[in-house]
C-alpha cells in the first residue's frame, strides 16, 4: 500500500466518489480515446485515396479490370464454383475431424512410457518426421495415383484417398501442436494427480489433456484454416473442388474473374473460422492473464 | 503397535547431489510430525519419497507395517492411502473447486457422484468455503485455494497426511485459518507429517519436531526440547538465525 492522496475517511462514509485525481486521469483517457479514433480514421481515409488513385489510375488499369473484374462473367461462373466448393467443405469438415483425431492419438501416444511401448512410441515419432517433411503434393500423388495401381480389392474412390494423405499428413503437424500442449501442462499437475491415487491414464485423461487441449486450441484452429486452403489440392487428381471449377471456367471465357469469385468465397468461408481462432485466442489469453 | 510410517536408511540423490542420507524415521498412529530445517535439505523430497512420486536409492518404506518400496507393489493403491498437499498448490485449473474434490472419490474410489458431491460440500462448509464450489481455483484467495487441496486430499480418507508448507505463501491472516484447519484435523487424530519453515506453527501443532540436516534426522523430539534446548550445534545454529529472521 503506497500513501493514499485522500484523507481517512470521515466516520459516516460516503458512497465512493473519484477524486479529482481520478477524474483528470479519465478526462485524459478519454481525451486520448478520442484523438486515437481521429487518427486513425484520418490516415484510413489517405491511404485509401492513395491506393485508389494509384490502381485505377494505372495504364493497364481497364484492361485488368476487363479481364479480372467482369461482373457478368462472375455471375455466370458462381453456380459451378459454388458447386465446386460444396466438395472443399465437405472435404474441410471430414479431413479436419480425421486429422484431429489421428493428431491426438499420436501426441498421446508419444507420451507413453515404459519398454512395452516402445515400438508404438518409434512408429508415432517416425510419422511425424516423416508427414511433416514430405511436401503435401507428392502424398496426394502417392495416394491417389501409386495406391490405385496396387489394384486391391474394394479400393476407395480418388476422393477417400486424396482426403486420406490430407489427413495423414495434417495429422503429423497436429500431433505435434497437441505434443507441445501436453508438454506445457506442468509436471506438478501429474503429481498432484498421481498422488491423489489416478492411475496415469486417468491423470492424462482427467488432468493433462483437457488443460493440454484448451491452450492449443488457438494453433489447432490455426491449422484447420491452413487445411481449408489446401483440401483443393484434391483436385490434382480429378475431382473438381472450387478453384478447378474457376479454372475451367476461366479457359471457357478467356477471362480471370472466376480465379477472383472463388478467392472472394475462400475468403468468406474462412471468415467463420478465422473469427472462432481469434475469439478463443483471445478467451485463453484473458484466461491466462486473469492471475500473472 | 506398528507405526502407520516407517522410514529405515532411506538415501536419496538427484544426479550425484546427494539429498537424503541413511535417514530414519518412524511416526505413530495420531501422531503429528513437524519437518524442519534448512532450504533445500530435503523435506520436500521425503514426503515425495513417502508418496512414491520419487524413487528412493537404498532403503525401506513401510506404511502400515506393508513394505511400500517393493517394487511390485502398486504405487496407485499406495498413494490412495496417503494424502499429500504439495507447496504450491496444485489445484487443478480447469476444474471447480467442487470438481477438484469430487475427482479422486468418484474416479479411483468409484463412489457415486451425488455422494462424493455431498461429502465435498459437507467439508467445504467446514472450512468456510461452501460458497466457493463452483468457482475456479484462480478466482480464490491463497489461503483458500490451500485450504481446498487439504480437503482434495482428506475427502480420500488418507491413513496418512503429508503437508509440504502449506503456509509458506501465505500471509499470517491465512496462515491462521489453514492453522486452524489443520489443528482441527489433530484434534480429529489424523496422522500427519508436515515439512515447514514456521516454526511458531510447528511448536502449536507438532507432537515432535524433527530437524532434518545433512539429509538425515540430526536432532528430534518434542516442541519444548527442540527449540527451547537444542542439543546439536548445527540445530542451535539453524534456530538462531530463524530467530535473527524473526519467524519464531
Ligand atoms: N526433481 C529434482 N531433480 C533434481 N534435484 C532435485 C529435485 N528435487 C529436489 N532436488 C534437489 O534436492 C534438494 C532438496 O530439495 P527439497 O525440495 O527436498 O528441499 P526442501 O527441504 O523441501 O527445501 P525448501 O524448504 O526450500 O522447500 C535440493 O538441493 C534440490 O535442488
Ligand atoms: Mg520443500
Amino acid at each position: 500500500m503506497t500513501g493514499s492522496v485522500l484523507p481517512p475517511a470521515a466516520t459516516a462514509r460516503a458512497p465512493w466518489q473519484p477524486s479529482a485525481v481520478e477524474r483528470g486521469r479519465m478526462a485524459y483517457r478519454r481525451r486520448r480515446a478520442i484523438f486515437s479514433v481521429l487518427i486513425a480514421a484520418v490516415s484510413t481515409a489517405v491511404v485509401g485515396v492513395l491506393l485508389t488513385v494509384a490502381v485505377t489510375g494505372a495504364p493497364g488499369w481497364d484492361r485488368v479490370k476487363a479481364s479480372f473484374l467482369d461482373w457478368d462473367v462472375a455471375k455466370e461462373s458462381l453456380p459451378e464454383i459454388l458447386h465446386g466448393l460444396v466438395l472443399n467443405l465437405e472435404l474441410l469438415v471430414f479431413c479436419a475431424i480425421g486429422a484431429l483425431a489421428v493428431g491426438l492419438v499420436v501426441a498421446i501416444l508419444r507420451t507413453l512410457r515404459g519398454p512395452v511401448a516402445f515400438p508404438v512410441r518409434a512408429i508415432a515419432t517416425g510419422y511425424t518426421y516423416a508427414f511433416r517433411g514430405v511436401p503435401l503434393i507428392i502424398v496426394l500423388y502417392v495416394m491417389t495415383l501409386g495406391v490405385p495401381g496396387l489394384r486391391l480389392q474394394g479400393m476407395p474412390s480418388t476422393l477417400v484417398l486424396g482426403g486420406v494423405a490430407l489427413v495423414i499428413t495434417y495429422g503429423a503437424y497436429l500431433a505435434e501442436v497437441f505434443r507441445a500442449g501436453i508438454e506445457s501442462i506442468h509436471p506438478s499437475q501429474i503429481a498432484a494427480a498421481r498422488s491423489l491415487g489416478l492411475t496415469y491414464r486417468q491423470a492424462m485423461r482427467h488432468v493433462v489433456l483437457p488443460q493440454a487441449v484448451r491452450r492449443v486450441a488457438p494453433p489447432l484452429l490455426n491449422d484447420t484454416v491452413a487445411l481449408q486452403k489446401d483440401v483443393g489440392l484434391v483436385s490434382l487428381a480429378g475431382p473438381i473442388d472450387a478453384v478447378r471449377a474457376a479454372q475451367i471456367q476461366v479457359a471457357e471465357t478467356y477471362n480471370f474473374t472466376p480465379y477472383i469469385v472463388a478467392g472472394v468465397l475462400f475468403v468468406l468461408l474462412a471468415l467463420p473460422l478465422i473469427g472462432v481462432t481469434d475469439w478463443v485466442t483471445l478467451r485463453a489469453a484473458r484466461r491466462q492473464g486473469a492471475r500473472g | 503397535m506398528t507405526p502407520v510410517l516407517r522410514c529405515e536408511n532411506l538415501r536419496k540423490s538427484f544426479r550425484g547431489n546427494l539429498v537424503l542420507d541413511d535417514l530414519t524415521l518412524d511416526v505413530a498412529e495420531h501422531e503429528v510430525v513437524a519437518l524442519i530445517g534448512a532450504s533445500g535439505s530435503g523435506k520436500s523430497t521425503l514426503l515425495r519419497c513417502v508418496n512414491l512420486l520419487e524413487q528412493i536409492d537404498d532403503g525401506l518404506i513401510h506404511l502400515d507395517g506393508e513394505h511400500i518400496t517393493d517394487p511390485r507393489v502398486d504405487p496407485d493403491g499406495v498413494r490412495r492411502k496417503i494424502g499429500i498437499v504439495f507447496q504450491a498448490y496444485n489445484l487443478f485449473p480447469h476444474m471447480t473447486v467442487l470438481d477438484n474434490i469430487t475427482l479422486a472419490p468418484t474416479r479411483v474410489h468409484r463412489r457415486a457422484r451425488t455422494e462424493a458431491r455431498e461429502q465435498a460440500m459437507a467439508w467445504l462448509g467446514r472450512v468456510g468455503l461452501a460458497d466457493k464450489a463452483g468457482e475456479y481455483p484462480d478466482r480464490l484467495s491463497g489461503g483458500q485455494q490451500q485450504r481446498v487441496a487439504i480437503v482434495r486430499a482428506l475427502v480420500n480418507s488418507p491413513r496418512l497426511l503429508l503437508l509440504d508448507e502449506v503456509t509458506s505463501a501465505l500471509d499470517p491472516e491465512l496462515v491462521g485459518e489453514v492453522l486452524t484447519m489443520i489443528r482441527e484435523l489433530k484434534g480429529e487424530g489424523m496422522t500427519m507429517v508436515l515439512a515447514t519453515h514456521e516454526m511458531g506453527f510447528a511448536r502449536q501443532v507438532a507432537d515432535r519436531v524433527v530437524f532434518l540436516d545433512g539429509g538425515r534426522v540430526l536432532e528430534q523430539g518434542p516442541p519444548e526440547q527442540v527449540f527451547g534446548a537444542p542439543q546439536q550445534p548445527r540445530t542451535q545454529q539453524f534456530l538462531r538465525r530463524i530467530v535473527e529472521a524473526g519467524r519464531l
